[in-house]
C-alpha cells in the first residue's frame, strides 16, 4: 500500500548562541562592516568565525506511515518529538530530507493557539476552525457537536478572555477534534483538562482513528498511547531508536528512561529533590536472595538491600516502599511504621533489609520508590529511580496472571452459599427439560 | 484632502503589514497557514478603512465645491494599484521585521522619507522637468498624481501611471521572491 506520510533522510538543525537572538538590522551591518574590516586586515583570508554550537533535532528520520495508522511517537524531552510534528505540518522546514504527504493534514500542536481572546467562543469555534484548516460549511455542520463535546455552551457568547484556562482547553480540543483530515498530528493535547475530560478526549481519538484517519499522536501519557496506538517510534536524541508495535517501543523507552543495568544500584549520584532534611541518606540498593538480580519469580520472595549512611543516631526511622508500575501507576506502598516496625539507625553506615514474602505482584516492570521519614519530616527520597521485572513462570501462569493487574491480595476471603435453590423457584422448567 | 486619505491608506497598511508576522507569532510557530497570508491581509483590513474615508469624501466633496464626474470611476483602480504597492512594501518589510527587529522603529522614518520622495505636500513642477522622471520611479507618485486628477477630474498622466504600475509589478515580484526564500526560517528565527 501506499505510504500516505514518506519521511526520507529528514535532518533539522537548529544553532544554538548568538544567531538565534533576534537579529538587529543595525548590528548586521556593523557586523558585516567589522567582518570586512578584519578581512582587510588579516588579508590571509582566515575564517574568523568561531565554530557555532549546533543541535540536531532530527537526524537522518526516515519514516513510512500507512493509511490508517495510528502512531504513538514516545521519547524524552528534547528527543524530536514535537520537531518532527513540525516539520510535517510545514510549519518548520527541513534542513535537509524529503517529506511527502498524501492528504489534507491538520495539526494541533498546541491547544487554543488562534483564540482571540475578545472574540466570543462561538466566534472561536470559527475562527480557530478556519485557522486549523476547515472550511465554514464544515465547521457549521459539527457546531452542535463541538459545542457539546465542550461542554461550555452556556458560555458560548461570552469572550474567551473571561473563560477559566480549563475551559480554554476543552473547547479548543473540541475543535481540534472534530477537524476531519486525512493526517491528524495532534502535540500533548491530553496534558489538560480533568481526569472526565481526558477520558473523553481518549474516547474521541480512538474514535477518529477508527474512522480510517492517519493519527500522529505525540504524548508523555504512556497509558494514552498503548491505548490510542497500533504502532510507535521512539525519538532518542533526533533519531529514531525503535519502530514497531506500540507495547514493544514502549517497553523498550521505559526500560531505557528508568534503567537500572547494574545489580546494585548507586543512589548517590540521582538527583534529589531539594525539599528533604537530609540528615540520613541513601546511598544504595542491591537485590537479595535472587539468582538473577532485580528479577524476582511471580510469588515468591521479594527481597532487597538498602544502605543508608548517616551521622547521627536516630532512635526510628520510617522506610516507605512503594511499587508503580511500568505504565506510571502506584500499585502498592507500605511502611514500616504501618507495620509496627522500628527501624534504628546508628551513625555510619546502615543496611536494612526489605523482604515480601511469597510477594503475588503480577509479572512485568515496576519502580521502586523509597523515602526516609523522621519526627523532623522527610530525611530523603529516591523516585522511579530503580527498575526491578517480576517475572512470568508456572504459578503466574496457573493464577491466569496476565488477564489481571496490581498485586494480588491474599488476605480477602470469600466463600459460597446457596441462596436460592432453582429447583424449588423454577421446579415446572426444569421438569419440562427432564 | 484626497491625497491624505490616500497618504493614511498606505501609511496603515504598510505600518500593520509590516508588523503582521511578528505580531502573529504564536500562530506562526503552532499553525500552518500560508505566509504571504500575513502581509497581505492586514492591506485588506487597510482597504476597508479606505473604503469608510472614501465615503465620506463623497460626501464632503459636493460642500468644497468639487461636482462628481465619470473619472471618480478610476478611484478604484487607483486604490488597487496603491493596496498592490503596499503590499509589495508590506511582503518585503514583514519578512525582514521577523529577522531584524529594528525595522519597526525605522519604518515610520521610512514611510515618511518615500512620502516626501512623492508630490504629496508639493507639486511635480517644484522639480526642474529634467528630473521628473526620477519622481515617476516611486509608484506612489503616479497614484498619487492618478487620485488628483480622478477626483478633479483632470487628464489623468496614462504615461506616468503605466511606470507606476510596472514599478509597482516589479516591487511585487521581488517582494515575494525575498519572501518566499526567507519564509523558510519564519518559524525558526521569530
Amino acid at each position: 500500500m501506499q505510504p500516505i506520510i514518506k519521511v526520507r533522510a529528514l535532518s533539522k538543525r537548529y544553532r544554538l548562541g548568538k544567531r538565534e537572538r533576534y537579529g538587529n538590522l543595525r548590528e548586521s551591518i556593523a557586523g558585516a562592516v567589522r567582518a570586512t574590516l578584519r578581512k582587510l586586515h588579516s588579508r590571509n583570508g582566515e575564517h574568523a568565525t568561531a565554530h557555532e554550537p549546533e543541535v540536531w533535532a532530527l537526524r537522518n528520520v526516515d519514516l513510512d506511515v500507512q493509511p490508517g495508522e495510528v502512531l504513538g511517537i514516545i521519547g524524552g524531552n528534547g528527543a524530536g518529538k514535537s520537531t518532527l510534528l513540525k516539520v510535517l505540518s510545514r510549519i518548520v522546514y527541513p534542513t535537509s530530507g524529503r517529506v511527502e504527504l498524501n492528504g489534507r493534514v491538520a495539526s494541533s500542536l498546541e491547544v487554543g493557539t488562534g483564540f482571540h481572546p475578545e472574540l466570543t467562543g462561538r466566534e472561536n469555534i470559527f475562527l480557530n476552525g478556519a485557522i486549523l484548516g476547515m472550511r465554514r460549511g464544515e465547521i457549521a455542520a459539527r457546531f452542535d457537536e463541538i459545542v457539546d463535546f465542550s461542554g461550555v455552551e452556556k458560555f458560548l457568547d461570552t469572550p474567551v478572555k473571561r473563560y477559566s484556562s480549563g475551559m480554554h482547553t476543552r473547547l479548543a480540543f473540541a475543535v481540534a477534534a472534530h477537524l476531519q483530515p486525512e493526517i491528524l498530528l495532534v502535540d500533548e493535547v491530553l496534558a489538560v483538562g480533568d481526569w472526565q475530560f481526558q477520558k473523553k478526549c481518549l474516547r474521541k481519538m480512538q474514535e477518529v482513528s477508527r474512522g480510517g484517519r492517519t493519527v500522529l499522536f505525540v504524548s508523555h501519557n504512556m497509558e494514552a498511547v498503548l491505548r490510542l496506538c497500533t504502532r510507535g517510534i521512539l525519538m532518542v536524541s533526533g533519531e529514531i531508536a525503535e519502530y514497531g508495535p506500540v507495547s514493544k517501543v514502549a517497553a523498550r523507552y521505559l526500560e531505557e528512561h528508568i534503567a537500572s543495568p547494574s545489580r546494585v544500584v548507586d543512589l548517590t549520584q540521582q538527583s534529589r529533590p531539594n525539599d528533604t532534611v537530609g540528615r540520613a541518606r541513601l546511598v544504595s540498593l542491591s537485590p537479595a536472595g535472587s539468582k538473577r538480580g532485580w528479577a524476582f519469580p511471580f510469588g515468591q520472595d521479594l527481597a532487597f538491600e538498602i544502605q543508608i549512611e548517616t551521622r547521627q543516631l536516630f532512635d526510628n526511622i520510617e522506610l516507605g516502599v512503594t511499587l508503580g508500575s511500568a505504565r506510571g501507576f502506584k500499585v502498592a506502598s507500605w511502611t514500616s511504621t504501618y507495620a509496627g516496625i522500628k527501624l534504628p539507625l546508628e551513625p555510619g553506615l546502615n543496611i536494612i533489609e526489605v523482604t515480601y514474602e511469597h510477594f503475588v505482584i503480577l509479572p512485568g516492570q515496576y519502580y521502586l520508590d523509597i523515602s526516609l521519614r523522621s519526627d523532623r519530616g522527610m530525611e530523603d527520597y529516591v523516585y522511579e529511580e530503580i527498575r526491578l521485572e517480576v517475572l512470568i513462570n508456572k504459578a503466574s501462569a496457573e493464577a491466569n496472571a496476565d488477564s489481571f493487574s496490581g498485586v494480588f491480595i491474599p488476605t480477602v476471603k470469600a466463600a459460597s452459599k446457596l441462596a436460592i435453590s432453582p429447583c424449588v423457584q423454577n421446579n415446572s422448567a426444569v421438569r419440562n427439560l427432564d | 484632502m484626497p491625497v491624505c486619505c490616500h497618504g493614511i491608506f498606505y501609511t496603515n497598511a504598510v505600518t500593520s503589514s509590516s508588523g503582521s508576522l511578528v505580531n502573529s507569532t504564536n500562530l506562526i510557530t503552532k499553525v500552518y497557514f500560508p505566509r504571504l497570508l500575513g502581509p497581505t491581509a492586514a492591506v485588506g483590513a487597510a482597504l476597508v478603512d479606505l473604503a469608510i474615508a472614501s465615503v465620506m469624501l463623497l460626501v464632503i466633496m459636493p460642500i468644497f465645491g468639487v461636482g462628481f464626474h465619470p473619472s471618480l470611476l478610476m478611484f478604484i483602480p487607483l486604490a488597487a494599484m496603491t493596496a498592490l504597492i503596499a503590499s509589495a512594501v508590506g511582503i518585503w518589510t514583514s519578512a525582514l521585521n521577523v529577522k531584524y527587529r529594528d525595522i519597526r522603529y525605522a519604518l515610520p522614518f521610512a514611510i515618511q522619507l518615500m512620502m516626501f520622495l512623492t508630490p504629496v505636500i508639493y507639486p511635480v513642477n517644484f522639480l526642474p522637468a529634467r528630473w521628473r522622471w526620477v519622481l515617476s520611479l516611486n509608484p506612489l507618485s503616479g497614484t498619487i498624481g492618478g487620485f488628483r486628477s480622478a477626483i478633479f477630474g483632470r487628464p489623468f498622466n496614462w504615461r506616468e501611471l503605466a511606470v507606476s504600475a510596472a514599478m509597482t509589478l516589479a516591487m511585487l515580484g521581488a517582494a515575494t521572491c525575498i519572501f518566499r526564500k526567507m519564509e523558510k526560517e519564519f518559524a525558526d528565527v521569530i
